[in-house]
């Protein structure tokens, strides 16, 4: 039987045997939060570190009880029935549950992450798989995927959509990969990633483009876990020069974050590498750049004090103080004031000589 | 010696000087300079101020007759400015000489020596109403009053003459008028009528909760007719004038009473012009003091007076006779808040008699809480002094200060820091005095005196407690109609959950169900 039918059903049980002994059931579930993780650099990730909330079935609490176990019944469903459902349609199957019911989706989808998390498992587990797109690749790749009607393998050659560009599945599990590039360049902005397309960088480089528009997807942060262990290939990251970028794009890419701990495991990218925008290129390169705004400080702060990676990393902790004594930040695109192809010609390749200097 | 004399000299011819700067100050000089004094300040509120010293004359009138007051308030704009505001009673009417000195002559009238609670005090009302329409439209006051069914009604058209503080007959003639008693008065000014906070309206309100004994009615200028029925067919009891109290005495006051008295020996002197001191206590007094008991009051040194004073402060009196104040009542208070208020729980308290500087006063507080009232809001704090609303400078007033000070969570209401509770709540404050004291001549706002504060309080802190008691229980009621609800709700999903889950049979499911809900029944956590 599947892995997480069997879970489920043990929890179940566990929940009927309490009722019927008429006592108290309850169910304890993983604390999600930069408090309840550890980071080891060995290990690679932000690692759970044992907090739990114990949720107990009580009156005021038998609402999202219900609503937690009717989710449970509908991952079985789904899981046995070989099926799937996006996020979204779980929310509407919910509006069959009478009172019990979501009234928005956000609702039922924190019923979703808590599940995943007492299982320790993630949602394509669960047999529910997110709207969302995965991000953009371009390069020398080629993508083994399966023909979804008939089952036979299909090759997708990355460097064949001219000026477009490969989408990465919300799901990537069954995906095989052959390549000899010597890196994967992973890109913020859509922008960026347009710009070395139409310019094919990627031959020029001999390496993969992923654009991964702003916060990577899970599928994203898998797609390129497998594909770089897989072929073992480094990744190099290219973002904005702000708290966001350095934070919430490239921290979340490489050890994951506090809300996804339980499942920071298989979407962690811990060869991850910081290439730039670096707040030392600012005067390197004599780039225009904006003053930081109150949410970027706030966040510097925040991060140097509370973050388990960046107080590991006492490279990304002098880099922040630097950005903050600036008061400064710094977009990728800045690079164009020096010429359109600027991070082409002369960028790009001078990082790329020495990627020792590359942040952690 | 000689210099002396001639600076004498030079001091008398500066006072001859002086005096013959001095003069009489006109009545509508003094009128002009003092009008805030008197609630003439602002179109707004004089408007209703006018009102409200008809209405207050009204009632004395009714009360002192016996008679069930029946006051119609009736508004009519001529003008963007002006307005025409018309009082009419059933009262006793006045009789035909006086009518022109209580309408056209500033501080004419009787309640302003006595010691005893009415709604006037200073017998400038009605006559400051008329200076005023005079002032600000030049028009005469216009009065109709009968004083019985044989009698003839009067009419008459008043000016004052500002000059000699004397009423001007303009008009003055014998009319039909369909009531066989009463009042009517009729005065053109500048003013403003609003609806909403300290309008002409909510003082009716308010007057109808002070007063159930009362049929008011009023006519706003858009020709909407609000009429604020009676609670009860019964007059309140009609205070009575009394004596000082002991307790309040201070020295100055107790040598001018000394002076003053018609009575021959100190023991009568005690006894016949104070209340609650009898022969006995009187000797005691006397004895303390090491005074005489048929001492002569007009020989008695300041030393003496004051050992006469320490004598009665260190002697216990009975409290002062309560036959000189006219609470509500809580019964009467609590029907009106009931008719004025769609509210759902109602507490009211008249608290006893209490003192404070001689002067006896009764603190009365009412609550009423819930049903259509505004959730949101602060609560509406409405004070009265001897059946009067004060609607103007509330945090001045120490009925406010006594509900801020008060701690509300307690009684299941909201409330941060010292501010005054939110929620649902109206909260009533009277005092009934022979003598309120006011912050101020306009009389807005009663003055903090330690006694006044701690009756009020009290008062208030009783309401609270039933109020607490009623919250607490509705709570808990709907705490279990919550919990019964959600009861049947949810554990049929928690049933079906499982069933689904693990292919259970229609019995287990149901065992499950039953299981559930009776441990969840017996868990008195919510």
């Amino acid at each position: 039987m599947n892995e997480v039918v069997t879970k489920i059903k043990e929890t179940a049980m566990k929940v009927q045997n309490k009722i019927n002994k008429k006592s108290k059931p309850e169910v304890s579930i993983p604390i999600r939060s930069l408090n309840n993780v550890n980071y080891d650099p060995k290990v690679g990730y932000f690692e759970l570190k044992g907090g739990k909330k114990v949720r107990a079935l009580t009156v005021n609490t038998i609402k999202s009880f219900a609503q937690t176990l009717k989710m449970m019944a509908l991952s079985k469903q789904v899981v046995e029935g070989d099926d799937m459902a996006t996020k979204r349609e779980a929310y509407y199957v919910s509006k069959n549950w009478g009172d019990a019911r979501f009234k928005e989706q956000p609702e039922s989808d924190a019923v979703m992450d808590d599940i995943e998390a007492m299982f320790m498992v993630n949602r394509e587990q669960l047999g529910f798989v997110p709207e969302e797109k995965g991000g953009d690749i371009a390069g020398k790749l080629i993508v083994i995927d399966k023909d979804t009607t008939t089952g036979k393998e299909i090759k997708i050659d990355c460097t064949k959509f001219g000026s477009g560009a490969y989408s990465i599945p919300s799901s990537v599990e069954q995906l095989k990969f052959e390549t000899d590039a010597k890196f994967i360049l992973a890109i913020e902005t859509a922008g960026m990633f347009q710009r070395l397309v139409k310019h094919n960088y990627w031959e020029k480089a001999n390496c993969i483009l992923i654009s991964m528009g702003g916060v990577p997807t899970r599928a994203c942060r898998r797609f390129i876990r497998r594909l770089a262990d897989d072929k073992k290939i480094p990744v190099y990251v290219f973002t904005d020069g702000d708290p966001y970028g350095y934070m919430s794009i490239y921290r979340t890419l490489k050890v994951g974050s506090g809300n996804a701990a339980h499942i920071n495991k298989y979407f962690c990218v811990p060869q991850a590498r910081f290439l730039g925008v670096t707040p030392q290129d600012i005067d390197e390169y004599k780039l225009p750049t904006h003053p930081l705004k109150d949410v970027d400080k706030k966040k510097i702060k925040d991060v140097i004090k509370n973050d388990p990676f960046v107080k590991e990393h006492k490279e990304w902790k002098k880099a922040l103080e630097l950005l903050q004594t600036k008061g400064q930040r710094v977009e990728q695109q800045a690079l164009a004031a020096h010429g359109l192809n600027y991070v082409i010609s002369k960028y790009l390749p001078d990082k790329l000589k020495d990627v020792k200097k590359f942040l952690p | 010696m000689q210099t002396t004399l001639s600076e004498d000299n030079k001091e008398i011819t500066h006072a001859i000087e002086q005096a013959k700067k001095q003069r009489e100050i006109s009545i509508s000089e003094f009128f002009t300079k003092n009008r805030h004094l008197l609630g003439f300040d602002s179109p707004l509120k004089s408007l209703s101020t006018t009102i409200k010293e008809g209405v207050d004359n009204s009632l004395d009138a009714c009360e002192e007759s016996d008679i069930l007051p029946e006051i119609k308030v009736e508004i009519k704009q001529t003008t963007p400015e002006r307005y025409i505001v018309i009082i009419e009673d059933n009262g006793p009417g006045i009789v035909k000489q006086q009518i022109p000195k209580i309408f056209g002559k500033l501080l004419y009238g009787s309640k302003f020596h006595k010691l005893s609670q009415t709604r006037g005090q200073q017998g400038i009302g009605i006559s400051a109403a008329a200076l005023y329409s005079q002032l600000t439209t030049g028009k005469p006051v216009k009065i109709t009053s009968r004083i019985s069914k044989n009698s003839p009604a009067n009419y008459y058209e008043l000016q004052l003459d500002t000059q000699k503080n004397e009423p001007e007959i303009t008009k003055s003639e014998e009319v039909e008028w369909h009531n066989d008693h009463g009042t009517r008065v009729e005065l053109e000014m500048e003013g403003k009528y609003q609806r909403g906070k300290r309008s002409v309206s909510e003082y009716m309100k308010y007057t109808a909760v002070a007063n159930p004994h009362a049929k008011l009615t009023l006519v706003e200028p858009d020709d909407t007719t609000i009429v604020y029925p009676r609670a009860t067919t019964q007059l309140p009891i009609q205070p009575k004038e009394i004596k000082p109290h002991p307790d309040g005495i201070e020295l100055g006051l107790l040598i001018n009473m000394l002076k003053s008295t018609e009575a021959r020996t100190l023991q009568s002197f005690l006894t016949s012009e104070f209340s609650r001191i009898g022969a006995g206590t009187a000797k005691k007094i006397c004895e303390t003091a090491k005074l005489y008991t048929n001492a002569r009051p007009s020989r008695i040194a300041k030393q003496e007076a004051d050992n006469l004073l320490q004598a009665m402060k260190q002697t216990k009196f009975i409290a002062p006779p309560t036959d000189c104040l006219s609470p509500i009542g809580e019964e009467l208070l609590k029907k009106s808040l009931q008719k004025e208020f769609d509210a759902e729980f109602y507490a009211t308290v008249t608290r006893p008699a209490a003192v404070y500087r001689g002067n006896p006063f009764i603190i009365e507080a009412g609550i009423a809480y819930g049903g259509s009232l505004p959730k949101e809001n602060a609560a509406e704090i409405i004070r009265f002094a001897n059946r009067v609303p004060l609607q103007y400078q509330q945090s001045a007033c120490a009925s406010t200060k006594s509900v801020i000070a008060t701690k509300w969570r307690q009684y299941g209401l909201q409330q941060s820091g010292s501010n005054i509770p939110i929620g649902p709540v109206v909260i009533v404050v009277h005092m009934a005095s022979v003598w309120v004291p006011f912050t101020s001549e306009s009389k807005e706002s009663i003055a903090h005196y330690d006694e006044i504060i701690k009756e009020i309080k009290l008062a208030i802190q009783e309401c609270g407690r039933q109020l607490g008691k009623y919250i607490k229980h509705q709570r808990k009621s709907k705490d279990e109609a919550k919990k019964k609800s959600y009861l049947e709700k949810y554990v049929p999903v928690i049933g079906e959950a499982l069933r689904e889950i693990l292919d259970l049979k229609e019995a287990d499911e149901l065992l499950i169900n039953e299981n559930l809900k009776d441990y969840l029944e017996r868990s008195r956590k919510i």
